[in-house]
């Protein structure tokens, strides 16, 4: 990328920083000229000495966390993709989930944790584990196996005239069409493990999970370190968008949204 | 001319009923395969007695029948039975659920009018938009509760914060859509309208809006399931007995004891959920005419 | 292949789509030749699309027979025997043009040395040289079609079937392409078949043009063209051009375009 360009790009976050440091700003004062109370709403300055005066139990809490989330997100997604691109194979069969799977989406997937803990035991990270890759798999599945029914008719009938089998046709066409709707999907995936892994942990979990010191700092009303775990939760689940999106980057660099057209 | 179009209205309504009664017909099948391979499995794997993913017994996977009964038993000694309890709380959690909706709603729509006419507000308040979203609701929900409520009419105190959190929940898919939706007017007719000198307002409503209405009914149907999430989620800190959520909690104690009532409470949940996302479509179908589930 | 044998043979071929039941081809009669240029022309709805498909194997008739290089349609798609070029590139984002002139290349099992020396060549023949690494849409709609022009002859088949390849560009990049289609058919000595929408193109390009009614889709008739082999931007103004084109509109208007039933009736009675 040139000079120029990267510049560009940068520029194009200048916006973005300038509206984080007002809003800092503002936080910081509001807090300050109309008292609000601040056991509720702590200012900024504290959240931030707090995050990193608490990083012995936050940080650890964090990554424990994590890895559940990312562990869900992985198998979630992975058995999604499967599923797509089997179901894809039998278009009849696609045209008769699609609807199926668009209405189980509806389904609060978030209640059923007490009893994914109830099957794989509320202290395993394997039963948050669950409950993220659950949350993954459903808006992986519906839009890979979308992605895999949007090759244009004309490009299928390119590869007729070139006399190619099903499996040339899925190589080439189906598969590169498929991935920036699968890149789509993971982005919104990445984003449900960790809330779910957090969330999931809510209804009981090890001790040194994040959503469980989260809970338990709200409960004893300590709502600055509930804050300061707040705020590790939120930059581990932005940390794994941001990862989706460089290797979407790199892999997709022809799709319309990494283009910027 | 026109007994031929009457004609085609007819058939096409005709059709349009048929397919519905096939559509419902094809539910009820899948339905009923899916209770077919639960039970499957579960006299697979109770006989063969393996332990991975997890033990089957009648406590972790209670019959279906089991829990179908449930539904007609009281869970406590002299109170109405399961169901009736049960479709009183997922009502009141409807009602958190669709104040979040319409909150969330509108707050999101109003946002994406904002955002769409200044390229400035986007880059600097849409990264936000979206980090809100990886902010775990049910760690601050505690605190919208504590500090929401006081500021509530007595009527609407308690469930009123847990709507705020469902239009937490709600308003994100809808801005989103909503700015893609208002920016997907075709540049033509935008420059249509300069020539007529047209004032932004004026733009707004002839044309972007009705040009965003795919996109926006797209994101409802998120909202839709985004507020029920959001309300059962908000009741579990609010300590609310009357909603699902804390029935869930309730009956999550009992779970060893009584698993088939916490099977019930998800159920309810569930269908709660696509209840609503239904709703939506059905209403789509009126207001668009034709069902644009391609965009977004 | 002997010179004499046709290339392309369509016999009584009728193609009837059963939604709407339109019927899209009746009874089409045509034989092409080695090293011919045909043009397909008519209104929308006369089936010429439908023809070329017919020929390519990639729609069925409903009756009567395709046979090209003396073999059935369908084993003369399998054997690759003949390239198709659409009206919109179809090319693929996610390879580079060189990669895209690739895909028949790669389909047919050529290994990367004889890829790439083809590639090279094709490039030269469109006059694309050095955009080998570029992305279909860093290209202008013209220098796409070229893509797909180099595309569809790199493995060199006898058969060009082309279904209005230049319609979505302006006309002078279009006049500029057609210029160089025939140079690269006077190169490469293929049959071309050509679908297209307009008069000007038909007579400029062909050796004969074919013209076709919809309604249902005919063949009005056959219109040779006698202008010389080689052609050039001089030739638009000779006068036996204007009047192959006048030949051509009178025939489309008579049996083509604007034509009310009662019209067609007359006219058919009236032949008889």
């Amino acid at each position: 990328m040139s000079a120029r360009a990267a510049g560009g790009r940068v520029a194009e976050w200048i916006p973005a920083i300038g509206v984080f440091v007002l809003a800092i700003a503002l936080w910081q004062g509001a807090i300050s000229a109309f008292h609000i109370q601040q056991f509720l709403l702590p200012r900024p300055t504290d959240i931030a000495s707090t995050f990193w005066t608490g990083r012995h139990q936050l940080w650890p809490a964090g990554w424990y966390t994590f890895k559940e989330a990312l562990g869900g997100f992985v198998i979630g997604s992975a058995l999604g993709i499967v599923c797509a691109t089997i179901v894809a194979r039998f278009t009849a069969l696609g045209t008769a989930l699609m609807p199926v799977a668009i209405a189980a989406s509806a389904i609060p997937i978030i209640a059923f944790a007490p009893i994914f803990d109830a099957w794989l035991n509320p202290l395993s990270p394997t039963s948050k584990m669950a409950i993220a890759g659950v949350l993954c798999f459903l808006p992986v599945l519906v839009n890979t196996l979308r992605g895999l029914q949007s090759a244009s008719p004309r490009q299928i009938e390119l590869m007729r005239s070139y006399a190619a089998g099903e499996v040339e046709i899925w190589r080439r066409v189906r598969v590169p069409t498929a991935l920036p709707y699968v890149f789509t999907a993971l982005k919104v995936a990445s984003v449900l493990a960790m809330i779910g892994a957090v969330v999931g942990e809510y209804f009981g979990g090890a001790f040194n999970a994040l959503g469980v010191l989260i809970r338990s700092d709200a409960q004893i009303l300590d709502f600055r370190t509930a804050w300061a775990g707040i705020l590790v939760a939120s930059l581990l689940g932005l940390s794994l968008y941001g990862g989706v999106v460089l290797l979407e980057r790199v892999v997709v660099r022809w799709s319309p949204e990494v283009r910027g057209s | 001319m026109s007994a031929v179009a009457i004609g085609v209205r007819e058939r096409r309504r005709r059709d349009g009923v048929r397919r519905g009664a096939r559509r419902v017909v094809a539910v009820a099948l899948f339905l009923l395969a899916l209770v077919g391979l639960y039970e499957l499995y579960r006299w697979v794997w109770s006989s063969a007695g393996f332990t991975w993913p997890f033990a089957v017994d009648s406590t972790s996977m209670p019959h279906v029948w089991t829990i179908l009964k449930a539904f007609g038993q009281p869970a406590q000694v002299n109170q109405p039975p399961l169901g009736t309890i049960l479709f009183h709380k997922a009502l009141f959690t409807a009602k958190e659920a669709i104040v979040g909706f319409g909150l969330g709603a509108i707050i999101g729509f109003f946002l994406g009018v904002v955002l769409v006419h200044s390229r400035l507000l986007q880059r600097g308040v849409l990264p936000y938009i979206v980090a809100s979203q990886t902010i775990p609701i049910l760690a601050i929900a505690p605190m919208v509760v504590i500090w929401v409520n006081p500021k509530l009419p007595a009527s609407f105190q308690g469930w009123g914060s847990v709507a705020v959190i469902a239009a937490f929940l709600t308003f994100f898919p809808v801005t989103i859509n909503t700015l893609r939706g208002l920016q997907s007017a075709d540049p033509r007719a935008l420059e249509l309208m300069r020539t007529y000198a047209a004032s932004r307002w004026t733009v707004l409503w002839k044309l972007r809006v009705p040009a965003s209405m795919p996109y926006v009914f797209s994101a409802l149907k998120l909202a839709a399931t985004a507020c029920v999430v959001g309300a059962i989620i908000g009741e579990l800190p609010s300590g609310l007995q009357s909603g699902l959520g804390g029935a869930i909690l309730n009956f999550n104690q009992y779970y060893s004891i009584e698993p088939q009532e916490l099977w019930a409470t998800n159920i309810v949940a569930a269908l709660l959920g696509i209840v609503f996302f239904v709703t939506v479509v059905l209403v789509e179908k009126v207001v668009v005419r034709r069902a644009p589930e391609n965009v977004g | 292949m002997s010179a004499l044998e046709p290339v392309v043979k369509i016999e009584k071929v009728t193609k009837v789509f059963p939604r709407g039941n339109v019927t899209a081809l009746q009874d089409i009669d045509l034989t092409i030749d080695h090293g011919e240029f045909i043009s397909l022309i008519g209104p929308s709805g006369c089936g010429k699309s439908t023809l070329l498909r017919v020929v390519g194997d990639l729609t069925e008739p409903t009756e009567g027979s395709v046979t090209v290089n003396g073999k059935p349609a369908r084993r003369a798609r399998l054997d690759h025997d003949y390239g198709i070029v659409f009206q919109d590139a179809v090319l693929f984002d996610w390879r580079t043009v060189s990669k895209n002139i690739a895909v028949p290349l790669e389909l047919l099992g050529w290994d990367r040395e004889r890829r790439r020396n083809r590639v090279d060549e094709m490039l030269e023949l469109v006059e694309l040289v050095g955009f080998g690494d570029h992305h279909p849409w860093q290209l202008s709609g013209g220098m796409q079609q070229r893509v797909s022009i180099a595309r569809a002859l790199a493995f060199e088949p006898a058969l060009l079937l082309m279904d209005e390849p230049f319609g979505a560009l302006d006309e002078m990049t279009r006049e500029r392409l057609n210029l160089e289609l025939l140079s690269i058919w006077h190169q490469l000595g293929s049959t071309v078949i050509f679908v297209t929408h307009s008069i000007s193109e038909a007579v400029f390009l062909s050796t004969r043009v074919v013209v076709m009614s919809p309604r249902p889709g005919r063949i009005a008739g056959v219109v040779e063209i006698d202008l010389p082999a080689q052609r050039g931007v001089e030739t638009r103004e000779d006068p036996r051009y204007f009047e192959l084109v006048t030949h051509v509109r009178e025939l489309l208007r008579k049996r083509g375009e604007h034509l009310l039933p009662e019209e067609e009736q007359q006219l058919l009675e009236a032949a008889e």
